[in-house]
Formats: structure tokens, C-alpha cells, sequence
């Protein structure tokens, strides 16, 4: 059996087998794997493959194993968020993509890791230490969405959901030279994701091909009644690749290329729009003078909602609970114990950023700043079709590297935030390597409208061949 | 004239009322009939706020908000927005508590209640939707607790959070807008005051137009002016020896009739709102057409209606018409074409007095049978048939029981325990109004009988006619009309 394989080469693969010999195949790679990926294993993949074998499944997955971010919660599975505060908790629900996803016959072979409560762009904030980046084990994957980059691009698991918040699934996907899609605000359900800032947010799939990204955006996108931000749509994602862009309109906003880009990267990326031309799109550049605000703005937004949003980690009625002389020292205690160093601190600023005096200081200037970020990017959007970029300014950096520097860490997020500000569309799709590590294009498109985003990524692809690149450490 | 209100007095208050009678929690499916159940058994993941859930918005809260905002002659919001109120507590699952803040869905409202001058106007400044927290049960008293339970099933409660101007002047008052406001909303059948839980009350009061002490959770209405009562005492004794009113919040202990001081306003909790980002706005504007439709008659209109329809004292339509059931009741009486003014005295002095003599609340009426139970206990309950009062109104009205009669009758109803007609009770005790000829032949008796008390009579002993009349019930078992038999003996002795 290869190791990498797409959606298609593993139905494929079930049809001559069977989904228990895919699914076991996956669960031997995952047992030797070396980058950390997974934080739980399920111990009923296997018993769900088989079960499909001996019943058969007509669903568009059927048989197909998955990795799941640990902040989407499978019922009976642990959903740790990367915290020890949840250490014990077991949801009794599934989220409403897992449900989409085990109707569509997928096997869930488990969790994978992230930054603790999604906080964090290399997994290493995590309780459960950081994975290793499958291009070179000494850097992160990025994050937060990092363990399921990493095992998408290690072949642990054909393809994987994340979360993406700031670009928690660009950033990884960029790092791991995987694709990596944020979905429009509204357009999957967040029921069932454990939230880090509900209004940034999207959970989104990772995968080895952008065809891969379509086939479960079909499965996990639409309406759900039980997310009140989620918004019927009757896109058909897989419709939308088609092998050209003809009188595709690009724009380069040239904020994306600001002070600290690394020439690979800003080089990569206009070779990929050089390469768009070629194929006969055009390309003219566009300013959004805003965005210089937006990481502001994202930072000061994603931790006031945080800061409330993990509130209920009180050791009142699941997961970890110090022992304190009572509740509210119990509480104290448990907090203390059960959140790690980054959480702590962006608890901390949302709380500040929300507190009496400084609330229109912080807050209310911060979703100013949103408006008119939101406002740049209509007007740019108004112009042209799609909008291009680097999705990081540099490549994976080593683990431990910029941990101590959180400023500097933030800064990942750059190119990638302003998105969620938006509440847009935007994939990463391979397009270049530094110094053997892989570069991620960043395509913008405008909200619901995916299908663009899908199909310039699914050109490029189909006239480039980094995604067929495969790192050499795991090989 | 007008009330000179000499202590300066003003009061407003901030009432939480559950929205009881929806059949689903604000923002999960889980059912509001909690009251009886095992503790935790209605909650689901998301009104236990277990990470990854969502709320969503039960839009039959939202109807029934607006309802209570058109009943009290208020502007309705054009959309609903929701914002977090943030604060640590262990009946407060998520850690934030769903509630409006500066948009809230009804404003500018106004209640006219039976004031110390007449009608007196209340201001409602807003009304809000927000979820009620959980509930927290002591093991043991309080002051000895050894432990706390927490019981979710309150837990995601629709509630109403009503604020007024404080434009009440005596406790009085407050009392009487309580009364109204309960009326009004009950009338709008979304809520059902007998509930443990279902109204809790915080007063804002001050004297001398000074400063004001907030007094904090309290759950009955006479507990509210006794509260007040004493919290306006206790103000003016602080002024009297010369100190200083401070801006606190205070507790009532129900038990001693006292106000703790809790906090300082210097203490006062940041809450740090901020809007709920998994709501989205509901435009509610066009619903309002349609809901203004579905609105009933209300307790003012209603109130006029039985004066002017029925020819009853405004007395009696006040009273008839302070619970809807007991309005329904009346007018179910009406229809079976009694004497109205005979079924308004009966239902509104006789029947609904007997009722507080008991303690017994209205807590049912189904168009046939208004319903009770003990205001402490609510196991206690009993009933009281139309069709019974009905005959009962007849029966007096043709003379055929006497008024004592009629009244031993709702007594034994409400005091029974099997089911029985007035005239089968009336005929058990043999209560029928005995025939004017047989009072005519024990009055003849009786003064025949007694010279002696005869004799002390005509010579100015009043007491003595006493004794007549009562020798005369004693030969009529009780049946006559006393009125009727003291008549006929003074006629039968001047002669
Ligand atoms: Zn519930």
C-alpha cells in the first residue's frame, strides 16, 4: 500500500481489500510514527472499518480514515484542547461535522494535537508537548492546527480536520507543504468545536490535494440549526475544479509582503502568480491600507472572546479539579493547575481588554479596526476575483525557537488573521520550498465564495507538481 | 388629593420573572417542567454549557418578550442582540450569562396601578431577555452548610428582567405594582406566579430623595413591602441620628423582617459585557403585527368590560379580574345565566375570601373547574366547579338557601374531599331554607312557650328577642333566615 494516497486512491484501495486492512495499515504507520502527531488513537477505528466491511456504507466516505483536531468533540472520544484542564473529560456528543463525517462513512483513527485551547501557531503551547514537522523533525509544524498538518503531510492519515481561528489551518498547511482551507464564516458548523473565539473561527480540512479539500467541504459544509452563525448554502465544492482560470482577475495586495518576508517565500509566491499568467490569468496590485491594524485587532478580539469563552474551566463539572478550602479557591487552584503559560496570558489581556475603562480602549477600537479591514477587503475584492499572498512570511522555524518571544510568535499570524477578521474564504496550497522546507500560497476569495478560491488552487495545482513532494525524513 | 409622600420616598424595582409556561429552555430543547423532577435530570450539553456547545435562540421567548413589552405599552426593539455578562459562580455553567444589555428588546413602558392618590403611573424603563443560572441547595441551614448542591435544571430558564422607574412612594405601592404586573403577565398566560422561583424581586429604595439602597432578591411581594417597610425605617433612623445614607446592596432576611448590608457600590463586580458572538441579530420588527393580534384583553380593559357588561361594582370587577382564571370562572358563571351581580358577590366576597382564609392559591382553570393549591404546600389541592357555582348562585337567588346556608356550602366544597353538588350537600345537611309557613308556626311556638322572655321584651330588654329568634332557628334546625325570623317575631309581638 503507498503511503500517501488521496481520497480517491484510498476508496480505491478498500474496493480491492477492505476498509479494515486501509484502516490497520494506517494505524501500524501512526504506531511508529515520530512526530507527535496524535494525542489520542481511537481504539474503535478498527471495530468502524470492519463494521463497514460487514454492513457496507453507500456514503462518499465510506471506509475512509480521518485525523480530527482534538477541539472538535467525538462523542466517547477525549477532547483535550491541548489542555490539562480538560484532562478526564470525554464528550458525550459528537460535533456536527463529525456527525456529517460518520454518516458519510469515515473512520476516525483519533485526535490530533494542536496549541493548548488553539492558542498558538506551533503547537508547542500544548500539555502534550509539541509534534515535529514532517519536513525537518527539529521545527514545529505550526499550529494550531499542527498535528493535523503534520500527519496529513507524514501520510498518518489521508486527510484531517483543524480549526482555523487566525490561520490555525493555513499556517500548518503552509509549514507542512499540505493544502489547507479556511472556510467562509458561516459556511461549516461550529456545534461541537471547543471555542477559542467563536467569531473568528471556521473549522476547516486539510489534505495532500486540493480535490481532497472539496470532497469533505461536500461532506461538512451546510446549514446547521444548532449554530446560529451557520448559513444554508448550496455550493457543490467538487463542481467548482476545473482545470482553468482564463480572465481570472488577481490582486496582490502588497501588505502581504511587508518588512520580514523572507525572499524564498515573496519569491515563490510571485512565481506562482507569474505561473497564473502564464496560464492566462491577469494580476494588478491592490493596497489595503487597514491591514497594518489587523493583528492588533485579531489579537485583542480572539482573547476577549477567550478570556469568557473559557470561563466554564472551573473544575465544577468536568475535566481537572485542585482541591482548595472552597469553591472559589478550588477554582483558583484548578485554573492555576490547568492552563498553561500561553492560555494564561491571553486570559489574562482579554480580561484587561474587556474590563471597565479600558473596554473602548481595547475592545470597541479593535472591531472599529475590523470594519475597516472588512471594508479593504471589499473594496479590493470589488476589483478582482481572487486576492493572492504568501500565507506566512517564512518558512517553519525551530522548535523552541521563538517560544520564549511571544510577539514575535504572534506575528505568524500576520497574513493569515485579517481573513478572520473578514470572515472570508482563503486556502494555502503548496508552491515552492526554502532550503527544503515548503512555502504556502495563500488564495483570498470573497465570503461563500469558495468555488473561485477551489478552482484557481485545483489550476495550480494541476500545472505545478510541489504538492506531489513528499518529505524525506518519514519517507 | 394628592399624596404628599412626607418621607420622600422613592422606589423602583428590578423584577426576574421565568417565562414557566414555553415548554423548552431559552436556548436548548430540555423542558421547562423541572418543579417536580429529580435534580439535573432536565439539563442536555448545552444548558450544562459543556465546551464546544452553542446556544440557540428559542424564538417562542423572544414572542412571548415582546408580548410582555406590548402589554406594557412599550417600544419593541426592531432586532434582538444579546450580549455576555461575565462573572464566576457555580450555578453559572459557561461562566457568562446570556443576557441583553444596551439593546434590550423592550423600552419605555408603563403600568398604571391603584395608587395612594388613585391611578398612579409606574415607568418601566426596559425589559430584557436573559437565562436563568442553575440553583444552588445547601446541605443544612446556610450558616451550618456542609456542603453545596447544584441542581441545573433551572439552568438556560427563559427570564424576563423587568426594570421600573422608581416612581413608587410607599411600600404600598410597590406592593400594589407587583400585584398588577403579575396580573398583566399571567393574563398573557407565559408565566405562572405560583412556581417556586418564578418572580424574584431586587427594590432600589431611598428616603428625602437621597441616596439609594439596592435591596437584593427577594422572592414574595409581601416580602417586598416588608423589606421595604423596614429598609425606609431603618434610613430614616440612620438620617435621624444625624449619619449618612451609603450606596450599597443589601439582603432581606425573610425570617427576622431585617435588610444585611451586603456590598458597597465601591465593590460593585465589572462584568465586562460584550456582545454573544454565536447570536446572531433577529429581526423581530415584522412580527410584531401579528403578535399585537394574539394579545388577550388585559386585566385594565377587562375590568371595565364586567362594569359596564354585567352592571357589578368597580369593587367587584377589580377583584373579579386580579386573576385571569378567577375572571374566566366569573364569566363561565355568568354565561349559564345567573344573576350577574348575585354571581359577582358570591365569587368575588364570598368565594375568593374563603380562599385566602385557607391559604389556597388559583393555580388552574380549564373551563370548567377552577383549580387551588395551599400557598405552602403544594401537594394540598382542590377544585371548584362552574356548573357548581352556578347552581349555587340559582339557589340563592330563588330564595331557596339562606345566605349562611350558601356559605356552609362553598365551605364544605373547598374544605372536602369527594366531589359533591351544593344541592347534594345542601340535602346532606339539610341546609334548605325552611317554608315561611313553618317559621311562621315556630315563631307562634316559640313566643307561646316563653312569657317570661315575651314579658322582658316588650319591657325594653332588647336581649331577650335575642333569645326569641334563637329558640326559633333551634325548632327550624337551623333553615330560617335569621333576618326573616327576628322580622316575624317583632311583627307578631307589636300586634
Ligand atoms: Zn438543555
Amino acid at each position: 500500500m503507498a503511503k500517501w494516497m488521496s481520497v480517491a486512491q484510498v476508496k480505491e484501495k478498500i474496493k480491492e481489500s477492505s476498509a479494515e486492512e486501509v484502516t490497520a495499515r494506517y494505524l501500524e504507520l501512526i504506531g511508529k510514527s515520530k512526530i507527535n502527531g496524535y494525542v489520542t488513537v481511537s481504539d474503535k477505528a478498527l471495530e468502524q472499518a470492519k463494521k463497514i466491511d460487514a454492513e457496507g456504507h453507500d456514503g462518499p466516505l465510506a471506509g475512509v480514515p480521518i485525523a480530527i483536531k482534538d477541539n472538535i468533540s467525538v462523542a466517547g472520544l477525549p477532547n483535550s484542547c491541548g489542555s490539562k484542564i480538560l484532562e478526564g473529560y470525554i464528550p458525550p456528543f459528537n460535533a456536527h461535522v463529525i456527525e456529517k463525517l460518520l454518516a458519510a462513512g469515515a473512520v476516525i483513527l483519533g485526535k490530533t494535537n494542536m496549541d493548548e485551547f488553539a492558542m498558538g501557531s506551533s503547537t508547542e503551547t500544548s500539555h502534550f508537548g509539541p509534534s515535529a514537522n514532517p519536513w525537518d523533525l527539529e521545527r514545529i509544524p505550526g499550529g494550531s492546527s499542527g498535528g493535523s498538518a503534520a500527519v496529513v503531510a507524514a501520510g498518518e492519515a489521508p486527510f484531517a480536520l483543524g480549526s482555523d481561528t487566525g490561520g490555525s489551518v493555513r499556517c500548518p498547511a503552509a509549514f507542512c507543504g499540505v493544502v489547507g482551507l479556511k472556510p467562509t464564516h458561516g459556511a461549516v458548523s461550529r456545534y461541537g468545536v471547543v471555542a477559542y473565539a467563536n467569531s473568528l473561527e471556521q473549522v476547516g480540512p486539510l489534505a495532500n490535494n486540493v480535490e481532497d479539500i472539496a470532497v469533505l467541504m461536500d461532506v461538512i459544509a451546510g446549514y446547521d440549526r444548532r449554530d446560529s452563525t451557520s448559513i444554508e448554502s448550496k455550493t457543490e465544492y467538487q463542481k467548482a475544479l476545473v482545470d482553468d482560470i482564463k480572465d481570472l482577475k488577481i490582486g496582490v495586495p502588497k501588505e502581504f509582503f511587508g518588512e520580514g518576508i523572507h525572499p524564498d517565500v515573496e519569491k515563490a509566491v510571485w512565481d506562482a502568480i507569474h505561473k497564473y499568467e502564464s496560464l492566462g490569468a491577469s494580476w494588478e496590485e491592490v493596497s489595503m491600507p487597514n491591514i497594518k491594524y489587523a493583528l492588533a485587532s485579531y489579537y485583542i478580539i480572539a482573547m476577549s472572546e477567550a478570556a469568557s469563552n473559557l470561563a466554564r474551566f472551573d473544575g465544577t463539572r468536568h475535566g481537572l479539579r485542585a482541591n482548595g478550602e472552597n469553591w472559589h479557591a478550588m477554582v483558583s487552584k484548578t485554573r492555576a493547575e490547568g492552563f498553561g503559560t500561553e492560555t494564561k496570558r491571553r486570559i489574562l489581556l482579554g480580561t484587561y481588554a474587556l474590563s471597565a475603562g479600558y473596554h473602548d480602549k481595547y475592545y470597541l477600537k479593535a472591531l472599529k479596526v475590523r470594519t475597516l479591514v472588512k471594508q479593504d477587503f471589499d473594496k479590493a475584492l470589488s476589483k478582482v476575483n481572487l486576492l493572492m499572498a504568501p500565507t506566512t512570511p517564512n518558512p517553519a522555524f525551530k522548535i523552541g525557537e521563538k517560544i520564549e518571544d511571544p510577539l514575535t510568535l504572534y506575528l505568524s499570524d500576520v497574513n493569515t488573521c485579517p481573513i478572520n477578521l473578514a470572515g472570508l474564504s482563503s486556502i494555502s496550497v503548496p508552491c515552492g520550498f526554502t532550503d527544503g522546507l515548503p512555502i504556502g500560497l495563500q488564495i483570498i476569495g470573497k465570503p461563500f465564495d469558495e468555488p473561485s478560491v477551489l478552482r484557481a488552487a485545483y489550476t495550480f495545482e494541476q500545472n505545478t507538481d510541489y504538492h506531489t513532494k513528499r518529505p524525506p525524513e518519514v519517507a | 388629593m394628592a399624596y404628599e409622600n412626607p418621607d420622600g420616598v422613592k422606589i423602583g424595582l428590578e423584577i426576574h420573572i421565568q417565562l414557566n409556561k414555553l415548554k423548552t429552555k431559552m436556548f436548548c430543547g430540555c423542558s421547562t417542567d423541572y418543579h417536580n423532577a429529580a435534580p439535573n435530570t432536565h439539563t442536555c450539553p448545552i444548558c450544562l454549557g459543556l465546551p464546544g456547545t452553542l446556544p440557540v435562540l428559542n424564538k417562542k421567548v423572544v414572542e412571548a418578550a415582546i408580548k410582555v413589552g406590548l402589554a406594557l405599552e412599550g417600544e419593541i426593539a426592531e432586532e434582538t442582540q444579546f450580549h455576555r455578562k461575565n462573572y464566576f459562580y457555580p450555578d453559572l455553567p459557561k461562566g457568562f450569562q446570556i443576557t441583553q444589555y444596551d439593546y434590550p428588546i423592550v423600552s419605555n413602558g408603563k403600568v398604571v396601578i391603584e395608587g395612594e392618590d388613585g391611578e398612579h403611573v409606574v415607568g418601566i424603563t426596559r425589559a430584557h431577555m436573559e437565562e436563568d443560572p442553575g440553583k444552588l441547595v445547601h446541605i443544612g441551614s446556610i450558616e451550618k452548610s456542609k456542603g453545596v448542591l447544584i441542581d441545573y435544571n433551572r439552568s438556560g430558564m427563559p427570564l424576563i428582567e423587568t426594570v421600573t422607574e422608581p416612581d413608587m412612594r410607599s411600600p404600598k405601592e410597590a406592593r400594589r405594582f407587583l400585584d398588577k404586573f403579575r396580573n398583566i403577565l399571567e393574563y398573557l398566560d407565559v408565566f405562572d406566579g405560583n412556581l417556586e422561583g418564578a418572580m424574584r424581586v431586587d427594590a432600589n429604595v431611598s428616603v428625602h430623595w437621597g441616596t439609594r439602597v439596592e435591596v437584593k432578591n427577594i422572592s414574595s411581594h409581601k416580602g417586598v413591602e416588608r423589606a421595604l417597610l423596614y429598609e425606609i425605617m431603618r434610613q430614616k433612623n440612620v438620617i435621624r441620628r444625624g449619619g449618612k445614607i451609603v450606596q450599597e446592596t443589601r439582603h432581606f432576611d425573610e425570617g427576622r423582617g431585617v435588610t444585611i448590608s451586603m456590598r458597597t457600590k465601591e465593590e460593585a463586580e465589572d462584568y465586562r459585557y460584550f456582545r454573544e458572538p454565536d447570536l446572531m441579530p433577529m429581526r423581530v420588527r415584522d412580527w410584531i403585527p401579528k403578535i399585537k393580534e394574539t394579545l388577550p384583553e388585559l386585566p385594565d380593559a377587562k375590568r371595565a368590560r364586567f362594569i359596564e357588561q354585567y352592571g357589578i361594582t368597580d369593587m367587584h370587577a377589580r377583584s373579579l379580574t386580579s386573576k385571569i382564571m378567577l375572571a374566566d370562572f366569573y364569566e363561565a358563571v355568568c354565561a349559564k345565566g345567573v344573576d350577574p351581580k348575585v354571581a359577582a358577590t358570591w365569587t368575588a366576597d364570598v368565594f375568593l375570601g374563603e380562599l385566602n382564609y385557607r391559604d389556597l392559591l388559583i393555580s388552574s382553570y380549564d373551563g370548567g373547574t377552577i383549580g387551588f393549591i395551599h400557598a405552602k404546600d403544594p401537594e394540598v389541592k382542590n377544585s371548584f366547579k362552574v356548573l357548581g357555582m352556578t347552581e349555587l348562585v340559582n339557589l340563592f337567588s330563588e330564595g331557596k338557601v339562606s345566605d349562611r346556608a350558601a356559605v356552609e356550602v362553598i365551605r364544605t366544597i373547598l374544605d372536602g374531599t369527594e366531589e359533591k353538588t351544593p344541592s347534594q350537600i345542601i340535602k346532606e345537611k339539610g341546609l334548605f331554607k325552611a317554608e315561611d309557613d313553618l317559621v311562621t308556626k315556630a315563631v307562634a311556638e316559640a313566643i307561646a312557650e316563653n312569657a317570661a322572655a315575651v314579658q322582658d321584651y316588650l319591657g325594653g330588654t332588647e336581649k331577650s328577642l335575642n333569645f326569641l329568634v334563637g329558640q326559633v332557628m333551634k325548632k327550624t334546625k337551623g333553615t330560617a333566615d335569621a333576618k326573616t325570623a327576628r322580622e316575624l317575631i317583632v311583627k307578631e309581638l307589636k300586634e
